[in-house]
């Protein structure tokens, strides 16, 4: 385990016994280039009876990895070295010890690029494929074979990948059982007629093809052995209008997920954008059914996921509106619709005062869809039908924020922001609560800043609900000090808890030094059982109490 | 315990020993596009000579919002003295991407804005969270990085674009 560590530094060395990869003198051959970037998060564990925190039996944990690469020429490759001793808690399952959790070697030309090793892809928005790698929740779902890229002019681009995807981290990748092939292809229309190619107005389609082989091994159904699923794309661009569309087809494909159902699965997005100078408005709409694919029929969660099905909801960044009631995507299913709305009043108008002042409203519903059930487990096990947006009444989640921000003055600027949320427990099981949960929020935030170098940012939040833990309040205090220090205060406040005893304080607090790319933090305090997402993919964190320290760099 | 010290002290060893490489050099080649859909090489980014400014961000990272509207009002009298160019790289994935551009039309950005949904300019750069600014010089290389924003890093960044300039 331990050759591991020491191999890359003992790589690296050898190519820089005097860190003089940098001096590029003229009439010696260039070395090439290494850099490369570190993790580093270590949390120490107390019990806290009063928010329910345990502490594992190893009392500490620690999440590092470190990634080099190195580039010379047409060849660059590289690795990353992770390290679990163990993950922190809340961490997925399957994280564990040190090794190499990323290795590729890639050789590009002007038009050809080959890679070999694990890599990260999409096709299109992602419906069809898409591996990624999210380190904050534990999602790392790459690819690790052959990728091929070729830019064959004329505005045609073509891709190719296969391989088996990363699935666990055990001191090494544990790959998944099925292999994955994909093609993909687009067209940039305008690139292709010479009579084009100033026009303002551009096209572009695509279409990507992607089959999964997994061996039969149901002892009880014949399930299919290879399933694909393709799909197309157009996109057009103008300097005050875009819209994009994509649609998604796949064969059936009897899954845990569906319960082993012989039902075929689609979905098809569609996003229009307006804007000029001071305005943008963005309008999605999606509808998806038994859309989820795996190169593990078997497995669930985030596990092996070969697609990606968007959340058509706002990211939230405040932490009570962020992580006490945030949707993630229904992967089984679901019709959703967004508006998203950004206007700034001009400077030197009566609303938009010497600074200007901008205002973003977005709404965002998901609903389940209407299904009629077949109820042929027995027969032909097809479970259902549907259509596309074919939506029931049954919210899963309804969010209206409005968004106001003025600079008042060179030293101070602040935002005022309503929310409105209704959230589907039984859909998304983020409480003890059950049925719907509805609240309002208001957030206000300002920033002073005093001189040059310092500034103190501050949030009060208040969320207010009748349901599950009653009201919710957080102070957040942050003091910078440019460019190198900050220190930060929150406490969350669950003030109308109906349960008197339960209604705790979480205070948490930060110190963080910043030098370039360095960032280090020492953190002590409680924090919040809740929903931590990305990209509208949650992972729950249980309750903790301890301290934290986290060291990022890169170099 | 003692694993977790051994690598924690070879990670921080690592850190050290090869501190600086990405500096000194010019940027990796890497496929990103335009807001119009296009595709573009991170090799063909240029400015005549003089100094660029890239920002790593993200529709749903406030304090990367924060150093972009807060480098866009000062924007102007930034180009007028140095000729600096700032270059936006939204690291939206496909479930934000569609929201950048109307995002950047609202706020009046008068910089431009590219799309590394794939991730691939940031994992070329290393960047371990937004936000994440790199300064090149006039020459394309890389004489600065930084991580995180603070209200003023943006008169600690013009000291620098100065000092390239003069």
């Amino acid at each position: 385990m331990k050759h591991y560590l020491y191999f890359p530094l003992i790589v690296f060395l050898l190519l820089n016994p005097r860190g003089q990869l940098l001096a590029q003198n003229e009439g010696t051959s260039n070395p090439g280039v290494v850099s490369g970037n570190v993790s580093v998060i270590v949390q120490q564990y107390n019990d806290d009876a009063k928010i329910g925190a345990v502490a594992p039996p190893q009392n500490i944990a620690m999440n590092a990895f470190s990634n080099i690469l190195y580039r010379k020429g047409k060849f660059n490759g590289g690795i990353r070295i992770e390290s679990y001793n163990p993950s922190l808690l809340g961490y997925p399952v399957g994280y564990n010890g040190t090794g190499i959790g990323y290795f590729f070697g890639t050789f590009s030309t002007d038009r050809l690029s080959v890679t070999a090793g694990t890599f990260y892809e999409q096709f299109g928005s992602g419906m069809v494929l898409r591996t990624y790698e999210e380190n904050n929740l534990g999602i790392d779902n790459s690819i690790v074979g052959v990728r091929v890229k070729y830019n064959a002019g004329k505005g045609i681009y073509l891709k190719g990948v296969y391989g088996k995807q990363r699935f666990k981290f055990d001191s090494k990748i544990i790959q998944g059982p099925g292999i994955v092939r994909g093609f993909d292809t687009e067209w940039q229309i305008n690139d292709a007629f010479n009579s084009m190619a100033d026009n303002r107005t551009r096209f572009v389609v695509g279409g990507s093809f992607v089959s999964k082989y997994q061996d039969d091994k149901n002892p009880v159904l014949y399930v299919p052995e290879n399933v694909g699923s393709a799909a197309g794309r157009f996109s057009l661009f103008s300097s005050w209008i875009s819209f994009s569309t994509e649609y998604v087809y796949k064969i059936n494909d009897p899954s845990a997920d569906n319960n082993y159902i012989y039902k075929n699965g689609q979905a098809l997005l569609f996003n229009v954008n307006i804007f000029k100078k001071g305005f943008g408005l963005a309008l999605a709409a999606k509808s998806t059914d038994n859309m989820t694919f795996r190169s593990d029929r078997n497995q669930s969660l985030t596990y092996l996921l070969i697609n990606y099905n968007p959340a058509l909801t706002k990211v939230h960044t405040y932490v009570l509106i962020s992580t006490l009631y945030p949707y993630g995507t229904n992967i089984l299913g679901e019709v959703a619709f967004q508006a998203d709305l950004t206007y700034k009043f001009a400077k030197n108008t009566a609303l938009g005062g010497k600074y200007g002042t901008s205002i973003a409203i977005n709404y965002a519903l998901a609903l389940a869809p209407e299904r009629e059930y077949l109820n042929d487990l027995e027969t032909n096990r097809v479970g259902y039908t549907t259509h596309l947006f074919a939506a029931s009444d049954s919210l899963l989640y309804s969010d209206l924020s409005i968004e106001l921000a003025k600079k008042f003055n060179k030293k101070f600027k602040a935002k005022l922001t309503y929310f409105n949320l209704a959230f589907n427990a039984d859909a998304n099981q983020v409480t003890e609560s059950h049925g719907m949960i509805y609240s309002n929020a208001v957030v206000f935030e300002g920033v002073y800043k005093f001189n040059r170098k310092n500034s103190l940012r501050f949030e009060l939040q208040g969320l207010f609900t009748k349901d599950d833990r009653g009201n919710w309040t957080a102070l957040v205090l942050e003091y910078n000090i440019s460019p190198h220090w900050f220190f930060a205060l929150i406490d969350q406040y669950n003030i109308g808890n109906p349960i008197e005893s339960e209604r705790v304080h979480y205070l948490y607090g930060t110190v963080g030094y910043i030098r370039k790319t360095t960032r280090i933090s020492l953190a002590y305090g409680r924090q919040r059982e809740g929903i931590f997402c990305v990209g509208g993919v949650c992972r729950a964190v249980p309750a903790s109490n301890g301290v934290n320290l986290t060291i990022t760099s890169s170099f | 315990m003692k694993k977790i010290f051994l690598v924690t002290a070879v990670f921080l060893l690592f850190n050290l020993t090869v501190f600086g490489q990405q500096k000194g050099n010019t940027l990796p080649n890497v496929e990103l596009k335009t807001l119009d859909g296009q595709n573009v090489y991170t090799s063909e980014i240029s400015n005549d000579g003089k100094p660029i400014v890239i920002s790593f961000w993200a529709t749903w990272c406030a304090p990367c919002k924060r150093e972009l509207n807060n480098i866009n009002d000062v924007y102007e009298d930034w180009v007028d003295e140095t000729g600096v160019k700032v270059i936006a790289v939204s690291i939206d994935d496909s479930r934000q991407v569609y929201k950048v551009a109307p995002y950047v039309q609202g706020q009046a950005w008068e910089f431009d804005v590219l799309l590394d949904t794939n991730g691939d300019f940031k994992r070329a750069m290393n960047v371990n969270n937004v936000p994440f600014t790199i300064l090149l010089d006039g020459n394309g290389k890389v004489v600065y990085e930084h991580n995180n924003y603070a209200e003023g890093d943006e008169d600690e960044l013009y000291d620098l674009i100065l000092g390239l300039v003069e």
